[in-house]
């Protein structure tokens, strides 16, 4: 993200920030105060790293300006954040249905209270007018608040008892498959982030995110959300980079259970080729795939992103004296 | 008798013992105690085989008849049946014994004389069992006396229900004692004991307490021999010997009625307890009815048509 | 005594086979077009049954268009009543004929005439009558207020239940508007084609069902054509990765049902004797050629001991031989090839170590017969631990604690059955919320019902069939 002035709106920081890069070259300015920068790393296992390769690139807004260096996350860093995923698998998948939702909510209200600074970077980095960026935040919020509530619902609309013929009790549950690599969509970095992650996590399932790679900031903040939101470490494990790098290696991935090729444009079809090795769910890319934002504001998605990510249980039992 | 178990009842027989004992017994899933029995019920065992069958079958049967109305001459015209069921075929062979109220003890053996066949009696109040214990010995002992060869006896299934298997085990004890050298068959009514699970338990409870035969039910009482129950007890009695090296015997009393459900049983017993269990003397078929059933269909197997029921006696 | 159970043989004489079958495509039986064909064997005597047609890449075009047309054309236009009606009136002739059906099944694929007649043909019928009723009810499945047929489904199915995958595949792919070309096995196609005769008895319109034999090659071509909707595959998980790479990149739906080394835990409570009952029944149960096979058993060790001898009691009383006596509990083994995979891997369990124990049997000269066989003293390594060897043999493990069971039945690629054993019910809860397996049966084994989804979790596939569950892979 660009350089913050203090005490300035975001959006006007972002024009004088234009103007004063501009400025620069011709005649430096000394400011009253230095703002401090972020540095905008990857979200692995609840912490903050570099990628493990050293690299970074450099993200612009759509219009071209540089607005901050992203770590450039490598094949190591994508095993990382699947091994940090497993690990919080049976935790997370351990938990109530209602403490899940309390969190995703909470995920909400931790977001809400960010609002302004992502109505800030939706305007900056995707050049969304603020009407527009505030909608896309408000929808992003309030998709939270609908996963929040589908956490203890979803086994009683998917579930239910099955009425065998025969002295047995049989009911079937939906589970969570396991570890869900999630390629974020492309264009869409927050809402349509928000829409595919979510689901993912309500259920149970922990998450390896490959953030869009030319609009990742929104993702890392979130990821920050995220890890203030009582989520426990790796639930979620956010990876910014290239598609392209990282996908082979986590379609490929014999601990991953299940793909959401969502972002994955061209190569959806290979990742798919390579999850077939050890039957990797896959979830195809779908219309809304490079929509941008806008494909995603409808506010009941119902359960069709949750349903690719779950496995059902059906168990069987005796009634007898 | 001898009582070769004690290696596995070491300490003294105690409620605590017994209790540690029966409820530390594997417990019987319902359901596939019945699939089990049910599976085994599809046994299709014909010709040769069914031949072999019927003829076990008769002579494993416990002729009885156990009424109110019982008269000498009922009791005299079953025993002329019991040694000779079909008057027409003498190949036919006799039944395990016949199996008579105390007080027509005398009767049934002065009939059965010279037969080799003998005479069982229920004892013990049957079929409730609500006297007093002194009661049921001096009815088992009344029994002996006069020539029972067999005491079929009732447990107290209200002190089994309640919890009390001591006394349980004492009267069971106190009756075998009374029996001097007849036989003693436990009858534990598993349709009043409801649960597999009891039926395992009550099981190794006679077994215990020197039962020479577990007998499923009066016949008072419904349901009675059913073939999960059957399995259940054929099962504790495997158990048993491979525990004890003692073989006792099982005799399922009450709804066998037709050829089909002797043969059930016996393919119960080879596939349960084994084949060593397959002899009048470790497996006994109470029953009035079934007898005439088993032979007519003996003689459809040995003529190739079918019979009529007036060619076969109806004592 | 010995109680000798004479022979009690199902009569044959209710099958009446043709010298040889050609393909079922729109409503007849034509010849494949290349005239090849492949003979069907009865496993149990390795004499020829019949002979059938081997469909090639322009059958499977002609059967796909057959589909296509009468997906478009009439199926799926028609009320969903009157395809309820369709698919009832198949289930009354399925039992009407079971008997027929139920001795075909053994000789083509041998079987126990017990199996076929009192599970196999019971649970066709039954298929067919539930998804019948959900014809007319789709809106209320929960799959969308109106849930549309996709087209085509292709579905291929295995060799170890012939007309029950059958069912399983049709029924549902029927009652939700689709068409199909459905391909049964190379060794067990009989009855798959006496069910294409049901449809044109059931006056089915021609086009919905269509039936493909043949190898390897046409279940390739026909999940492969380019006008299939859906990929429906029961089989090996090593032909699902094909089939899984194969629709990669289209719109084809997939379902999968594969392999499994399903682990069937007995904890130290169990009602032992009904445990027994669902080990036996759980591996050798179609002489174990049961993706969903109970293949490891894990006991608790404290327990070893009281409870193996009383298994091999148990399983030295299986009754092994011809199929269609109404006594036998252990049939053929399918094929030669099935037969040899087994022995493979049998020798590979003793070259490894563990130790191999079978009941004093005696095996049949002709045919491909394998004596029930247990392997003790096998660890996690063993092949016959790890693979799936889809056969009458049983490996045994133990474990110590509830977390031990439960790491070693998940320590498996496989996913796609579990039975836990004990009388303590919040440890049987525990046990199975903890198995990664699509189907637990506690206290129970190798159950189905037509209602109860069945179907794996990581390496035995996606996609449930049966219950409401079944019906969400044909509808979109």
């Amino acid at each position: 993200m660009a350089e913050r002035r203090g005490g300035k709106k975001a959006d006007k920081a972002d024009k004088a920030d234009k103007g004063g890069a501009a400025q620069a070259a011709r005649t430096p300015a000394v400011p009253a105060r230095l703002a401090v920068r972020k540095t905008y790393k990857l979200y692995l296992g609840g912490a903050f790293p570099r990628s493990e390769s050293g690299r970074s690139y450099a993200v612009t807004s759509t219009d071209g300006t540089h607005l901050a260096n992203a770590a450039l996350a490598s094949r190591k860093d994508a095993r990382d954040a699947v091994a940090a995923a497993r690990k919080a698998f049976s935790g997370w998948s351990g938990r109530t249905a209602y403490n899940r939702g309390q969190i995703l909510y909470r995920v909400a209200e931790v977001l809400e209270g960010r609002r302004d600074q992502f109505v800030a970077r939706a305007a900056s980095a995707q050049g969304l007018t603020r009407v527009r960026a505030e909608e896309v935040v408000s929808a992003a919020i309030d998709r939270w608040v609908y996963y929040a509530g589908w956490t203890d619902k979803v086994a009683q609309v998917l579930g239910g008892a099955n009425p065998v013929s025969g002295p047995y009790y049989n009911h079937s549950a939906p589970e969570p498959t396991g570890v869900v690599v999630v390629f974020a969509p492309q264009n869409a970095p927050l809402l349509g982030l928000t829409s595919v992650v979510a689901p993912v996590i309500a259920t149970g399932n922990t998450a390896v995110v490959v953030s869009s790679e030319a609009a990742p900031l929104a993702a890392v903040d979130l990821a920050e959300v995220l890890a203030t939101s009582d989520l426990p470490g790796g639930v979620v494990n956010l990876l910014t980079g290239r598609v392209p790098e990282l996908g082979p290696h986590l379609a490929a991935h014999a601990d991953v259970n299940a793909l959401d090729l969502t972002g994955t444009g061209e190569d959806a079809t290979a990742f798919e080729e390579a999850a077939a090795q050890t039957l990797t769910r896959v979830l195809r890319r779908g219309p809304d795939a490079d929509g941008g934002e806008e494909a995603w504001l409808d506010p009941d998605p119902g359960t069709s992103r949750m349903t690719p990510f779950l496995e059902t249980k059906t168990v069987w039992h005796p009634i007898g004296v | 008798m001898p009582v070769p178990h004690t290696a596995s009842a070491p300490e003294a027989t105690t409620d605590r013992a017994l209790r540690t004992f029966l409820h530390g017994l594997p417990g019987v899933d319902e359901v596939g105690a019945r699939a089990r029995a049910q599976d085994l019920s599809t046994r299709s065992i014909k010709t040769t085989a069914k031949a072999q069958a019927i003829d076990l079958a008769i002579s494993m049967i416990d002729l009885t008849t156990l009424e109110g109305a019982d008269t000498p001459g009922k009791v005299r015209s079953l025993c002329t049946k019991a040694a000779l069921p079909d008057p027409s075929d003498r190949t036919v062979p006799g039944v395990g014994a016949v199996c008579v109220y105390p007080d027509m003890v005398p009767t049934a053996v002065e009939a059965l004389r010279g037969t080799g066949i003998g005479v069982a009696s229920v004892a013990t109040a049957f079929p409730a069992g609500r006297a007093p214990l002194s009661v049921k010995i001096a009815d088992t002992a009344a029994a002996v006396a006069d020539g029972a060869s067999e005491i079929d006896m009732v447990i107290d299934r209200g002190a089994f229900l309640a919890g009390d298997y001591l006394k349980v085990h004492e009267e069971i004890v106190a009756v075998k004692e009374a029996c001097g050298d007849a036989h003693l068959k436990v009858i534990l009514e598993t349709g009043e004991l409801v649960t597999y699970d009891n039926v395992r338990r009550a099981s190794h409870l006679a077994m215990r307490a020197g039962a020479d035969f577990i007998k499923t039910s009066t016949g008072k009482i419904s349901p009675a021999a059913t073939p999960p129950v059957v399995l259940v007890m054929l099962e504790a009695v495997r158990d048993h010997f491979a525990e004890t090296g003692r073989r006792v015997g099982v005799k399922p009393a009450g709804g066998i009625r037709t050829t089909k459900d002797a043969i059930r049983n016996l393919v119960l017993v080879n596939e349960t307890a084994g084949p060593a269990w397959l002899t009048p003397d470790l497996f006994r078929i109470g029953a009035s009815s079934l007898l005439n059933d088993l032979l007519m269909q003996r003689t459809r197997l040995t003529t190739g048509t079918y019979p009529g029921p007036d060619y076969y006696t109806l004592d | 005594m010995i109680f000798e159970y004479a022979p009690a043989p199902e009569s044959r004489s209710v099958v009446t086979l043709r010298e040889s079958y050609g393909l079922f495509i729109d409503g007849e039986f034509t010849p494949a077009e290349s005239g090849e064909h492949l003979t069907s064997l009865n496993p149990a005597d390795e004499t020829k049954l019949a002979q059938v047609a081997v469909a090639g890449p322009a059958d499977v075009d002609r059967a796909v268009a057959a589909a296509r047309r009468a997906h478009d054309t009439v199926w799926s236009r028609m009320s969903g009543a009157e395809r309820g009606k369709y698919l009832f009136r198949i289930a009354r002739i399925i039992q009407e004929r079971s008997r027929e059906l139920a001795v075909l099944e053994s000789l083509d694929n041998g079987k126990p005439i017990k199996e076929t007649r009192d599970v196999d043909l019971p649970l066709v019928a039954a298929h067919f009558f539930y998804y019948a009723g959900w014809a007319d009810k789709l809106a209320h499945a929960g799959l969308g207020p109106a849930p549309r047929s996709l087209g085509v489904a292709a579905q291929v199915i295995p060799w170890n239940f012939p007309l029950l995958m059958l069912a399983w595949k049709i029924a549902p792919a029927l009652a939700t508007g689709n068409t199909v070309v459905l391909k049964p096995a190379e060794t067990t196609p009989l009855t798959a084609l006496v069910f294409a005769e049901i449809c044109q008895e059931a006056d089915l319109p021609p086009g919905v069902v269509n039936i493909l034999t043949g190898e390897g090659g046409t279940g390739r071509t026909l999940v492969e054509h380019p006008d299939v909707d859906k990929v429906a595959f029961t089989g090996s998980t090593e032909v699902g990765r094909q089939i899984a790479r194969a629709v990669a990149g289209t719109d084809k739906r997939l379902t999968l049902e594969l392999g499994g080394k399903g682990a069937n835990i007995v904890y130290d409570d169990a009602a032992i004797d009904q445990a027994v009952e669902g080990i036996v029944s759980g591996i050798f149960f179609n002489q174990g050629h049961v993706c969903c096979a109970g293949s490891r058993l894990l006991v608790q060790e404290s327990i070893v001991d009281e409870l193996m001898p009383r298994l091999k009691e148990r399983v030295a009383k299986l009754r092994l031989g011809d199929p269609l006596d109404k006594n036998t509990d252990i049939g053929a083994i399918n094929s030669a090839a099935q037969l040899e995979r087994i022995r493979d891997l049998v020798d590979s369990g003793e070259a490894e170590g563990a130790e191999r124990w079978s009941p004093a049997c005696d095996l049949p000269e002709n045919g491909y017969w394998f004596a029930p066989t247990i392997f003790t003293g096998v660890g996690q390594a063993h092949r016959v631990a790890r693979e799936e060897i889809f056969g009458p043999v049983l490996s045994v493990l133990t474990f110590r604690t509830p977390e031990e069971a439960v790491g070693k039945a998940n320590n498996t690629p496989y996913g796609l059955s579990a039975g836990v054993w004990t009388e303590k019910g919040s440890r049987m809860l525990w046990t199975a919320e903890r198995l990664r397996a699509g189907v637990v049966w506690s206290n129970t084994f190798n159950k189905f019902d037509p209602t109860s989804p069945f179907g794996g979790y990581k390496e035995s596939g996606y996609g449930r069939e049966g219950g409401r569950h079944g019906l969400e892979a044909y509808v979109g």
